[in-house]
């Protein structure tokens, strides 16, 4: 009822030239279908992943295969003779592992809805108005926007590709083209962006995967030594040679699982993401001021509320229906020339669309006016003499776009152009993440401690996921010295 | 119901929409879902302050009711946890009954208050929870006057015009 009551407030969006395209195909589709981010669906939309989902697979391969062998060859031995209570856990952990696991890869992770055009140009008109008080003469714009969260100044950078400024803990996934909330990092284990809707499932995940392979490693030792004890050490391998395999594995894997789940239980009790304790954004050595916001004050306070929170609904309405002519189902990532004030101008000429062509003439006379003199606009507009749309009158004046030969405008276009090149210079390079190219010289504070924090930024910028490897290489280091 | 939502499309149809008001978040207490009670310059001459600002309060108290951290959001991770999320299939979460209340709440306002006025709001959770949106309508006749920005592309505007005209 309210959606079909809503979709009618977009009849009037689309341009005749889109028009016959989409009615072709109209009927059934899905929000999922025309999904600007590279993600893969699965079952209509009800499963979202990653474009990229080998290493997935390879997770869900090892998780399998060594708890089967564990179940076939170790099993029946343990609960003969220690207790049958060990396959029982055993279970009870896989079927959760696995649970968190699906669910944490299949589920969206907080993926921000990219701006309608609407919006876009509003937040466009923000922009320019911003600009034009300040700048005096050529300056990049600065795209972005400080808020005060908890007494803490907090930067929300523009995103180029969402039209959005990001809200603050959000980031763009250069892989998934998503902004996500309350970004952690994008993981190729779970084959998708950790964020905001998937992280309690995504630390269940590492949380009851430690505690499987610490517990599959225990126990295949433990037959071995039982079985040695009987046979000695080589006939025992000889009995059982998937204990061997079972122990390789968990012997390489545990110290890195122990390790991740130990630093994300950290960062719940300090209410931190990946992201942010990478960047060193609440560092202390960023500046004695520099604290969390976001977080209570209390371990046991943000262990709750990342684990028991609340949980937030899906925004992207994923097997929600296309509405026949939806805006932003039409050429989504566009990257810049989508925003600025063609988009919405042609939008403002379908909406006008019972302008009489008398009317015409009243506008040619009032076009002169806004075009030498945007500030005067809004005293002498209202030529046609009602007095009852004096305030629509002057609110449009002001809030649409300014026609292209004014002067905000001519500056706007000007970014425009200038800003291509940097887009274009993303684009090329792919794991740069596009939260950190428009950032300006001195986001960093020059003071910062560069050794630490310097080369922890420039891993950050090979990959978002560069903390895992990081953590998994070194761990498997320390683990084979 | 079914004729109030007919009143509804009836104002799409025949009022022509004219510009669009944004009501942007309110970060201030943390990234809990807020808006900015701030009354918009663009509605002045459409609706009182009061019933405006009345509005938007009462969506920011639906909206810290879906985020509260308590007792009963602790009961509910509890349980989804220990069942290992997979009674997420089969329950209905807090949140997504505010939401249902809150575009219940909204669908209400925008038939009593804000459509009568020229004025459609958009249900928060449909933009991503980023703004209200708020649609301002104008009554086609006298609607000449607030082309005024837009004078440039005219000519392509009538091709746009007649089109969704002809539907």
């Amino acid at each position: 009822m309210k959606e079909c009551g809503y979709s009618e407030i977009n009849t009037r969006g689309t341009s005749p030239m889109e028009s016959p395209h989409i009615k072709k195909k109209a009927t059934v589709r899905r929000k999922w279908e025309v999904f600007p981010g590279r993600n893969k669906f699965y079952c209509d939309g009800r499963v979202m992943m990653a474009r990229q989902t080998g290493v997935f697979y390879l997770t869900l391969i090892l998780i399998l295969v060594t708890s089967g062998l564990f179940f076939a060859f170790d099993c029946p031995y343990l609960a003969v003779k220690i207790t049958p209570a060990i396959p029982v856990i055993g279970g009870i952990l896989v079927f959760f592992v696995m649970g968190t696991l699906l669910r944490t890869s299949f589920s969206d992770p907080g993926v921000l809805p990219r701006a309608t055009p609407d919006e876009a140009a509003d937040l466009e008109r923000q922009i320019d108005v911003a600009n034009g008080s300040t700048s005096g003469g050529y300056r990049p714009p600065p795209r972005t926007k400080e808020v005060v969260i908890n007494g803490q100044t907090v930067k929300l950078k523009y995103c180029f590709t969402c039209k959005i400024f990001r809200p603050p803990r959000a980031s763009h996934c250069s892989l998934c083209d998503n902004c996500v909330e309350r970004f952690d990092h994008h993981c190729p284990w779970v084959g998708n962006c950790v964020g905001k809707r998937n992280y309690r499932f995504f630390y269940m995940f590492i949380l009851s995967l430690s505690f499987l392979t610490v517990f599959i490693f225990a126990f295949v030792i433990t037959h071995v030594i039982l079985r040695s004890q009987q046979s000695g050490f080589l006939n025992a391998l000889k009995d059982s040679p998937a204990s061997v395999l079972e122990a390789v594995v968990c012997f390489f894997s545990v110290w890195s699982i122990v390790g991740l789940s130990g630093f994300h239980t950290y960062l719940i009790s300090s209410n931190q993401t990946t992201n942010e304790d990478i960047k060193g954004s609440w560092s202390s050595k960023r500046g004695k001021e520099n604290y969390n916001p976001y977080s209570y004050g209390n371990i046991f306070k943000n262990c709750c509320a990342a684990l028991c929170g609340p949980v937030n609904p899906s925004l992207i309405d994923r097997r929600g229906f296309v509405p026949a002519d939806m805006p932003q189902a039409v050429s989504p990532s566009n990257g810049l020339t989508m925003y600025g004030s063609t988009q919405s101008q042609s939008n403002m000429c379908d909406q006008d669309q019972c302008i009489q062509s008398t009317k015409f003439v009243l506008q040619a006379a009032a076009t002169p006016l806004l075009q030498n003199e945007p500030s005067v606009t809004s005293d002498e507009l209202p030529l046609p003499g009602k007095t009852s749309i004096h305030a629509p009158c002057t609110s449009l004046a002001l809030g649409q776009p300014t026609p292209p030969s004014s002067m905000p405008n001519l500056n706007s276009e000007s970014i425009l152009t200038d800003m291509i090149p940097l887009k274009e210079d993303l684009g090329n390079h792919q794991f740069l993440t596009p939260d950190e190219a428009p950032s300006p010289p001195g986001m960093l504070p020059v003071n910062s401690p560069v050794t630490h924090s310097h080369t922890m930024h420039v891993l950050n910028l090979v990959s978002q996921d560069s903390l895992h490897e990081d953590s998994v290489r070194g761990l498997v280091k320390l683990s084979s010295v | 119901m079914a004729t109030e939502m007919h009143n509804l499309q009836e104002l799409r149809r025949s009022a022509s929409l004219a510009t669009k008001v944004f009501i942007q978040r309110d970060y201030s207490d943390g990234t809990m879902c807020q808006f900015q009670t701030k009354f918009p310059t663009e509605l002045e001459s459409r609706i009182e302050k009061q019933l405006f600002e009345e509005t938007v309060k009462t969506l920011n108290m639906y909206y810290i009711e879906a985020e509260k951290i308590g007792g009963s959001s602790y009961l509910e991770g509890c349980l989804a946890c220990v069942t290992a999320y997979f009674i997420f299939f089969c329950m209905e979460t807090h949140y997504e009954k505010v939401l249902k209340k809150i575009s219940k709440y909204i669908q209400e306002q925008n038939e009593k208050i804000y459509a009568p006025r020229g004025l459609l709001i958009t249900d928060p959770v449909e933009r991503g929870m980023r703004v209200i949106e708020i649609s301002v309508y104008e009554d086609r006749c006298s609607s000449g006057s607030s082309s005024s920005g837009s004078s440039s592309s005219t000519s392509s505007g009538g091709g746009g015009g007649a089109a969704s005209r002809a539907r």
